[in-house]
């Protein structure tokens, strides 16, 4: 009897029911601190050191391996490269994302030929980033088709290094990327655009508005809660895209195509610098968590 | 409690002490990591290592065996936990670093205790004075020459001088039918195209990039070769893409006979056979410079190996080592590798291997074997950086005594590290 007195003094019913929610999400808190809390400590505690890994004594060096990123040109260059391919992706995904959801949900095309054509659309989707690289490589290399028909068609009159030379290689690149992933906002929006009341359209149609005005304002704003996330989440993405730009260029020619992930792959496995690459590291973080913070912003707005 | 169940308890406590006892004395089970075993033929290295076990009694091999790279990521990942395998296989390029963290030992101690021969291994890596490393089977670098292209374009021997090779090279190219004199890779993922592809011109010719263990660049030699290669680049005889073109885009030009000269692994022979059977190609050593009449150095690949700093069987360990590098087991372990050996006086049998293997070790004991970036820190880093300034270069950017003197600027930074 006093056993079970002392324990109810020690935690009341009203403590033990304020508790149990946290209780409920402890085994997820857990997970998390210990697959993503941990490592992202880890990795900036190793920006903070000198020979972090590969040293035996590593000394804390404070925010020193930063400043040599900073003085480091090609950091600088990789950011505004990173920046670049990441805006020019979002913006055609989505451009072309879209111009393929209303042609798949257009009425005027034949139901046979659009389930033909979402599976034709849905295609780069479905190759891994290895598979893409080799297609793309052999596609623009300077003897390769895409030159050939070029060439054929007067376009250009020569062969076009595309992934060779420092002017072409970031635009081919960025192009490659735009080819492998706008499927996922086709996908999307077409989800979206099913969704849409027809009577809007109708009404809309009553009062005299054509279809740019259709689509400008009804559309669009329909589709703006599905448009913001996905092109928040693909910042996200591709601000962090490895394997695409390591397999066909491998940051190169020259600096040209050197993005974020490239550098500091480069440091962390090239130059075993596991510091430096941890606060390049880092510094990719606090860039997608700018994004992250309009997106989580967003959604709490919903 | 009852007799008999007494005598249950006792019986099971007996069992469990003599199998403690059991595993104390049992077989010492060695780790051997390496990426060899799915390049050679299959059972082949396993066998070794059954010959091994039944003329070691009380020692087993575990074979650990991946692709390359994932051999090369389980051995960072295994230096940094200090869970490396006991025995390892070592890329050149790798020792430095790993000698440097104290994740592989120094193998002098091992030798010197087994009063072993060092004059029968033919090339020891070394760090800071320190043995960490033998190749075990060496894969050289010639020129493969497309004979076909070549009689078409009235080449009527093969290329010993860079003139001789140069004056091919235009020879042979016809850009109108996509075809080229040279192809020359210098994608930046793999940067070995610096080491393979233009050092080898230095080393080809007598010359190194090294004095004293330390970056020496800015030497005629050096800097004759970046000229060498800047020429046949102005010529227009190299294979367009020279920035996106990596090993492998190399061999495929070459077997789809779209340039008529490369300069690859011996370790290919069989890949191009099996890709292009009608490819009609010979080899030859590395051309050098006019009048140079000194051993040429043929760049070369290993198969090297050593010892885990935290084994705790380094005995054993060296056993296996001493084992693999005696002249009867590398000369059939290079045999079936299609390689050269680690030790002088293994004498491998070719008879069964392509008739070009016979030609490439005449010119491989004519040679000699030389590759500066074996043993040096970050390897691949300093390729990267070279091969930078060599894009540079062939955009017309830099002249090959910039490059020259920007190398060797960030080569010195990287071994003051």
């Amino acid at each position: 009897m006093q056993a079970t007195l002392s324990r109810r003094a020690f935690v009341s019913y009203a403590t033990r029911r304020k508790l149990v929610p946290y209780a409920y999400v402890a085994p997820a808190m857990a997970l998390f601190a210990l697959l993503m809390l941990y490592p992202m400590i880890a990795v900036f505690r190793y920006s903070l050191m000198d020979g972090a890994i590969i040293k035996r004594n590593p000394t804390f060096v404070g925010f020193a391996n930063y400043v040599a990123n900073f003085e480091n040109p090609v950091f600088w260059q990789a950011v505004g490269q990173t920046l670049y391919f990441t805006s020019l992706s979002v913006i055609f995904h989505l451009a072309i994302g879209m111009g393929f959801a209303l042609l798949l949900n257009s009425p005027l095309v034949n139901p046979t030929l659009r389930s033909l054509l979402r599976t034709l659309y849905v295609l780069p989707w479905l190759f891994t980033a290895v598979i893409i690289a080799i297609i793309w490589r052999l596609l623009l290399d300077p003897e390769g088709v895409i030159n050939a028909i070029l060439m054929a068609l007067h376009v250009v009159g020569h062969k076009v290094e595309w992934f060779s030379s420092t002017t072409t290689a970031l635009d081919a690149l960025t192009f490659v990327n735009v080819w492998a992933g706008y499927p996922l906002y086709m996908v999307s929006l077409l989800a979206g655009l099913q969704g849409v009341p027809k009577e809007l359209y109708e009404a809309a149609g009553i009062d005299g508005a054509n279809a740019i005005e259709k689509f400008r304002f009804i559309t669009v704003p329909q589709l703006t809660p599905i448009i913001i996330s996905i092109a928040l989440l693909d910042f996200i993405w591709t601000m962090q895209v490895f394997p695409l730009v390591w397999t066909i260029t491998g940051g190169g020619p020259i600096y040209s195509t050197e993005v974020m992930s490239t550098y500091t792959y480069k440091q962390a496995f090239a130059d075993y610098d596991f510091s430096m690459a941890s606060s390049s590291a880092i510094c990719i973080l606090l860039m997608s968590l700018s994004a992250t913070y309009f997106y989580v912003k967003h959604q709490k707005a919903q | 409690m009852s007799l008999k169940r007494s005598l249950t308890y006792l019986s099971a406590v007996a069992t469990v002490l003599a199998l403690c006892t059991g595993a104390a004395i049992a077989d010492t089970t060695l780790e051997f990591a390496q990426w060899w075993e799915p390049e050679m033929p299959a059972g082949a290295l396993r066998g070794i290592m059954n010959d091994f076990e039944a003329a070691n009694p009380g020692i087993k091999v575990k074979l650990i065996s991946g692709p390359y790279s994932a051999t090369h990521d389980q051995i960072v990942a295994g230096a940094a936990s200090g869970t490396l395998s006991d025995v390892v296989g070592l890329d050149g390029a790798w020792v430095n670093g790993l000698a440097k963290q104290g994740a592989i030992a120094p193998l002098d101690p091992l030798m010197d205790a087994a009063k072993y021969d060092r004059s029968q291994i033919a090339d020891i890596i070394k760090v800071d004075g320190k043995s960490y490393m033998f190749p075990l089977a060496s894969f050289v670098y010639p020129v493969f020459i497309n004979l076909d292209l070549a009689k078409a374009a009235g080449v009527d021997r093969l290329p010993s001088t860079r003139n001789e090779f140069a004056d091919a090279a235009k020879k042979m190219t016809h850009p109108d039918k996509n075809q080229y004199g040279w192809v020359l890779p210098l994608s930046l993922q793999t940067p070995n195209g610096i080491q393979n592809d233009v050092m080898s011109w230095v080393w080809a010719s007598g010359g190194s990039m090294l004095k004293d263990g330390k970056p020496d660049l800015e030497n005629p030699g050096v800097v004759g070769a970046l000229e060498f290669v800047k020429s046949l680049n102005d010529a227009g005889v190299i294979s367009p893409g020279i920035d996106a073109t990596k090993e492998q885009d190399k061999v495929e030009q070459f077997v789809n006979g779209r340039v008529g000269m490369m300069i690859d692994s011996l370790a290919h022979i069989n890949l191009i056979r099996k890709r292009n059977p009608n490819l009609h190609f010979g080899i030859s050593a590395l051309p050098a410079v006019e009048g140079y009449a000194g051993k040429r150095g043929l760049p070369y690949a290993s198969w090297g190996i050593g010892i885990s700093a935290n084994s705790k069987h380094k005995e054993e360990a060296w056993k296996l080592v001493a084992y693999l590098m005696s002249p009867e087991v590398n000369g059939k372990l290079v045999s079936l590798a299609n390689a050269f050996p680690g030790n002088v006086n293994a004498k491998p049998d070719f008879s069964k291997s392509d008739p070009l293997f016979a030609e490439a070790f005449k010119i491989f004991q004519a040679g000699k074997l030389a590759n500066e970036f074996v043993g040096l820190p970050v390897a691949e880093q300093l390729m990267r950086e070279m091969d930078v300034e060599v894009q540079k270069m062939l955009a017309g950017q830099e002249t090959p005594q910039q490059v020259v003197a920007n190398t060797q600027k960030e080569w010195l930074a990287d071994f003051a590290k």
